[in-house]
C-alpha cells in the first residue's frame, strides 16, 4: 500500500499520508476556511466526527461533502467554498 | 374559573387564524387568540408557502387573485424572516395535451388581467436547465411568489398583540359554547364573535363540518442555489388536486430564498397518522426525479407530513355558521391556505361588520354545505 | 447480501466491538455497521496500541463489518436502511445492538465559530486523520476527562499545549480525585497525565498548565483563530494560539434509538439489566446509554452481545464489573457538571445555531424548542440540531423532540 496520496486542493497539489481525511489535507495545504456560513462567516471543521457539517467542501464536483469523513484518494479534486 | 369577554375569539393561530385576528384588530375589535400548540405550527408549518393564482374555478381564481394582490400590497413591510420572494411559477407541460392546457390557462388569466407567458421547449430549458430534456414547454406566471409561512403567522399575531389582543398559547379549546369557548384548563372566554380557524382540527370543535384531513408529504434539501429558479409545478398537479381518490402525487418544487429546495407534493385521504409513509414518499420523489433528474444526488435534510383541511368542493368555508349565532368559520383551505389567508380575513371581517364584501362571498359561505341542524 | 444476521450491531466503537465479539463467540451470525472508514469509533480511531487486543478479538470471530455505512431510517421493524457511497443497504436482523456512542457538547461563546476553534475530540480526530500539529500552539478547554486525554495526545504529537482550562472547580476535581481512589487504574492514568504535563516533553515545547475553574470567554481572530481570552475568578488574560480544542463533556447519540421507538431518559437510552431497551429485540450499550467511559462501554457491550445471544447467565457474570464502572460514570457526571457562568458567555450577537446562523438574541424570545425552530430555523440545518441541541438545552432548558427519518442527511435517491 502506498505511503502517501496526492490530491488537489483549490488547484494546488497536496501530499498526505495514506489514510488521511480530506479535512486534514485542506488544513495542511494552508486553507483554514472550508466554507462560508449563511451570513458569510468563515467556517472550518468543528467536531471531527461527521455530525457538525461545518467541514463541507466540494469533492470531485459534488457539493456538501463532509471532508472529515472522506478518505483522501489520488487525484481527488477538492474545492473549498471560502 | 375565570371568565373574560372579548369582541372576537379566534381559534387557531395558523396563517388563516392569525390573518383573521390581525384584520379584526385592525377593525378595532378586542381580540383573543387561542392556540393549542404554537403559532403557525400546523399545516402552516408543514406546507409550501406558495402564493399562487389558481384557475380551477371562477370562485377559486377570484379568491386567490384578490388575496395575492393583498400579499403584494404588504410585501414591502413583511419582516426579513418571512423571506418573501417573487420568483414566479412555471406550470410544466410534458406533452401536447398539457401544453394545450397551458394555453387555456394563459387565455383564462389574460382575460382576467393576470400576466403570464407561454414558454416553448427551448425557452423552458434555458430558464430551468435542470429540468429533463423532452418537455414541451410551460406557462410562466411571474406574479406568483413564495414565503416562509410560520414567520408570516407570527408577524400577524404580533400585529394583533400590538393592538392589545390576548394570546392564549399552548391551551386547547375544549368546546365552543353559546357565548364563547371553554378551554381545557377551565378558563371560559366569551365574545360576540367566535371564529373557528382551526384548520384540520376544525371539525373536532364544530360538529357536521365538511372538512376532512388530506395528508401531504414534503422533503427539504440542503442549499443548492439556482438549481431551480421558479416554483415548478407539473400541469398534471391539477389532476392530483382534483381527484377524491385515496392517494396521489404530483411534481411540485419550490426554491427557498435560502437556496434549499422544498419538494412535494402528495395527497392522501382517510389517513390520520402523521408518520412519513415510505411508499408515498417514494412515489413523490420518483415523480420529482422524473422532472429533475439531477435531484437524486442532492442531499436531503428532512422529510415530514402535514394535514390540509379539505372540503368537498375545494373551496374554503368563510362566513357565519348557519346555526350558531356567534360562530364564524374560516377553514377548509386545502392547499391554498397561505395564499388565500389575507382574502379570507377581509371577507370574514366584512361579514362580521355587516359590510359589503370586497369580492362576492357566496361561493365560500358555510351555508352552502347545510345538512341537518347541528346542535352546538 | 447473504442471509440476514442474527445480530446487527450499529457502531464499531468499543461497545459495538464488544457486543459483536460476544454474540459471534456465542455462535450467532453478526454484522457490524459503522459510518467511519474503519472500526474503533472515536476513542480508538486509527486503531491505537491499547485497542489492538479488541481488534484481534473481532478478527478472530466470524463477524461481517460494513464500513462507510450511515444508518438513516427504519424501513420496518427488523430492517434498517444505511446509505453508503454506492447506494442504499438494507439491513435485516433478528436483534440489533445500538452502540452509536456520543458526541461532544458545544456551548457558544463569542468567536466560537472561527476556523480552528474545534471540539477537543474534534481536534484530536483531525490530528489522528492527518493534520500536522507539531509546533502549533493549542489551548484545550471545556470540561471532562477527555480534555486531559486530548492534551496528552497532542503533546505526544509535538503540539505546544499551553494550558488545559477545566471549568469544574478544584473542589469538584478533588472529590473526583478521591473518588478515583476506588478506580485505581483510572487514578494512575490521570496521575501519569498530570505529571507529564508539568514537564517539558521530549517533543512538546513547553509544559502544560491545568487550571480548574477556568474557561474561555472569547476567541479572537479575523478569518481564523489567533488567540483566546481566559477567565478564572476575577482574572482575565489573553493567550495567543493556533487552535482551540474546546468541548464540554459528551452527549449520547440517541437519535437512532429514538427513531426505533426506544424510551429515552435524561438524554440516554433506557435499558434494563441485560442492556435491552424498551423495544423488543433492540439492545443498546456504551455511551449511548449514558456517558461512562471506555471500560463501562466494553462491559455493557459484552452484556448486550451475550443477552442478544440468549446467554443470560454469562451476561449476569459481568454485572459486578458493570456496577463498578457505573460508579465511576456517576462520579464522572457529577464532577463535570456545568457551571452557571457558562450560560452567560454569549452576547446577543453570538451565533447559537451554526447551520442557520441564528443568534442568541433571536432565540431568547421563545419558550419552547419547537417554536424557536419553526420561527428561526435553529436546529433545522444539516446537523439536525446535534450541535446546537446540547447548547439550547443548557441555555434554555429545551429538550429535543421526536426524531424523524432521515436520521442524518442522505441523498434524495436514498430516501426513495
Amino acid at each position: 500500500m502506498p505511503e502517501t496520496v496526492t490530491l488537489v486542493v483549490n488547484r494546488i497539489a497536496v501530499e498526505v499520508p495514506a489514510g488521511s481525511m480530506v479535512s486534514a489535507a485542506i488544513l495542511k495545504s494552508g486553507v483554514n476556511t472550508f466554507r462560508r456560513s449563511v451570513t458569510g462567516e468563515p467556517r472550518g471543521p468543528l467536531c471531527g466526527m461527521g455530525i457538525c457539517f461545518e467541514c463541507r467542501v466540494t469533492i470531485d464536483g459534488e457539493p456538501h461533502c463532509r471532508s472529515c469523513q472522506t478518505v483522501c484518494r489520488n487525484g481527488m479534486d477538492v474545492r473549498t467554498d471560502g | 374559573m375565570s371568565s373574560k369577554t372579548y369582541d372576537a375569539i379566534i381559534i387557531g393561530a395558523g396563517i388563516v387564524g392569525s390573518a383573521c385576528a390581525a384584520e379584526c384588530a385592525r377593525e378595532g375589535l378586542h381580540v383573543a387568540i387561542v392556540e393549542a400548540g404554537i403559532v403557525g405550527g400546523g399545516a402552516t408549518a408543514a406546507g409550501m408557502g406558495h402564493l399562487v393564482v389558481m384557475d380551477d374555478s371562477e370562485a377559486q381564481f377570484a379568491l386567490t387573485r384578490y388575496s395575492q394582490q393583498l400579499w403584494d400590497e404588504i410585501s414591502y413591510e413583511l419582516p426579513r424572516e418571512v423571506e418573501h420572494d417573487a420568483c414566479g411559477t412555471i406550470w410544466i407541460a410534458a406533452d401536447d395535451e398539457e401544453l394545450a392546457e397551458a394555453r387555456r390557462k394563459e387565455k383564462f388569466y389574460a382575460d382576467r388581467g393576470v400576466k403570464t407567458e407561454i414558454l416553448d421547449a427551448q425557452a423552458l430549458a434555458e430558464t430551468e436547465p435542470n429540468l429533463r430534456p423532452g418537455l414541451v414547454g410551460g406557462l410562466r406566471v411571474p406574479g406568483d411568489s413564495v414565503i416562509y409561512p410560520p414567520c408570516a403567522a407570527q408577524y400577524f399575531v404580533d400585529q394583533t398583540l400590538a393592538k392589545g389582543a390576548s394570546l392564549f398559547l399552548g391551551v386547547a379549546v375544549k368546546a365552543i359554547t353559546a357565548e364563547g369557548v371553554l378551554l381545557h384548563d377551565g378558563t371560559s372566554l366569551s365574545a360576540g364573535v367566535i371564529v373557528n380557524s382551526a384548520g384540520s382540527s376544525s371539525p373536532a370543535l364544530t360538529r357536521g363540518l365538511e372538512v376532512k384531513k388530506r395528508k401531504g408529504h414534503l422533503v427539504i434539501t440542503d442549499r443548492y442555489p439556482n438549481f431551480v429558479r421558479h416554483q415548478l409545478v407539473e400541469l398534471g398537479y391539477l389532476k392530483s388536486a382534483h381527484t377524491l381518490t385515496a392517494e396521489s402525487v404530483a411534481f411540485n418544487i419550490q426554491p427557498r430564498r435560502t437556496g434549499q429546495l422544498l419538494i412535494g407534493s402528495s395527497r392522501q385521504f382517510g389517513v390520520d397518522d402523521a408518520q412519513v409513509d415510505a411508499p408515498v414518499l417514494t412515489r413523490m420523489l420518483d415523480r420529482a426525479i422524473e422532472y429533475l433528474p439531477g435531484l437524486g444526488k442532492l442531499s436531503s435534510l428532512r422529510a415530514w407530513t402535514g394535514f390540509r383541511a379539505a372540503t368537498p368542493d375545494k373551496l374554503p368555508l368563510i362566513g357565519p355558521h348557519p346555526e350558531h349565532e356567534r360562530l364564524y368559520l374560516a377553514t377548509g383551505h386545502e392547499g391554498l391556505g397561505i395564499t388565500t389567508s389575507l382574502a379570507t380575513a377581509k371577507l370574514l371581517v366584512a361579514q362580521i361588520m355587516n359590510r359589503e364584501t370586497p369580492i362576492p362571498v357566496t361561493p365560500y359561505l358555510p351555508a352552502r354545505m347545510a345538512r341537518e341542524p347541528v346542535h352546538a | 447480501m447473504a442471509d440476514a444476521p442474527d445480530v446487527l450491531v450499529v457502531g464499531a466503537g468499543p461497545a459495538g466491538m464488544a457486543a459483536a465479539w460476544r454474540a459471534a463467540q456465542s455462535g450467532l451470525r453478526v454484522t457490524v455497521v459503522d459510518d467511519n472508514p474503519a472500526a474503533g469509533g472515536q476513542i480508538w480511531r486509527g486503531g491505537p496500541p491499547e485497542a489492538q487486543a479488541w481488534f484481534e478479538r473481532i478478527r478472530s470471530v466470524d463477524v461481517q463489518v460494513i464500513n462507510g455505512a450511515r444508518v438513516f431510517q427504519q424501513l420496518r421493524p427488523g430492517t434498517l436502511l444505511a446509505e453508503t457511497n454506492s447506494g442504499v443497504c438494507e439491513l435485516n436482523y433478528s436483534s440489533v445492538v445500538l452502540a452509536t456512542g456520543a458526541r461532544e457538547r458545544f456551548l457558544p461563546f463569542p468567536g466560537w465559530t472561527l476556523p480552528n476553534v474545534m471540539g477537543a475530540g474534534g481536534l484530536q480526530a483531525l490530528v489522528k486523520t492527518g493534520l500536522p500539529i507539531e509546533g502549533k500552539r493549542v489551548v484545550v478547554a471545556g470540561s471532562g476527562p477527555l480534555l486531559l486525554a486530548v492534551a496528552a495526545y497532542l503533546r505526544r504529537h509535538g503540539a505546544g499545549v499551553v494550558l488545559v482550562a477545566e471549568q469544574a472547580s478544584v473542589s469538584q476535581l478533588a472529590r473526583f480525585g478521591i473518588g478515583l481512589l476506588r478506580h485505581r487504574k483510572k487514578l494512575l492514568e490521570g496521575w501519569e497525565l498530570k505529571k507529564d504535563f508539568s514537564r517539558k516533553g521530549a517533543t512538546a515545547q513547553s509544559k502544560t498548565e491545568y487550571l480548574s475553574s477556568c474557561w474561555v470567554s472569547e476567541a479572537h481572530g479575523t478569518e481564523k483563530l489567533e488567540g483566546v481570552t481566559l477567565m478564572r475568578g476575577a482574572k482575565r488574560w489573553c493567550v495567543a494560539c493556533d487552535y482551540l480544542a474546546c468541548g464540554f463533556h459528551l452527549v449520547p447519540n440517541v437519535e437512532l434509538a429514538e427513531l426505533l421507538g426506544c424510551s429515552i431518559e435524561s438524554g440516554s437510552v433506557k435499558v434494563d439489566a441485560f442492556q435491552q431497551t424498551t423495544v423488543a429485540n433492540v439492545y443498546s450499550a456504551g455511551e449511548t446509554t449514558g456517558i461512562g467511559g471506555l471500560e463501562l462501554s466494553l462491559v455493557e457491550g459484552e452484556i448486550a452481545g451475550l443477552a442478544a445471544a440468549g446467554k443470560h447467565n454469562a451476561a449476569r457474570e459481568l454485572f459486578p464489573v458493570r456496577a463498578e464502572q457505573r460508579k465511576f460514570a456517576d462520579l464522572l457526571n457529577r464532577t463535570f457538571a456545568l457551571r452557571g457562568e457558562l450560560k452567560v458567555l454569549s452576547t446577543p450577537q453570538t451565533i447559537v445555531c451554526r447551520c442557520e446562523d441564528v443568534t442568541f438574541e433571536r432565540l431568547q424570545r421563545y419558550t419552547s424548542w419547537r417554536a424557536a425552530k419553526l420561527q428561526t430555523r435553529c436546529g433545522m440545518g444539516p446537523c439536525q440540531g446535534r450541535v446546537c441541541g446540547g447548547a439550547v438545552e443548557f441555555l434554555f432548558g429545551w429538550r429535543a423532540e421526536s426524531v424523524r427519518p432521515p436520521v442524518l442527511p442522505v441523498k434524495i435517491e436514498s430516501l426513495r
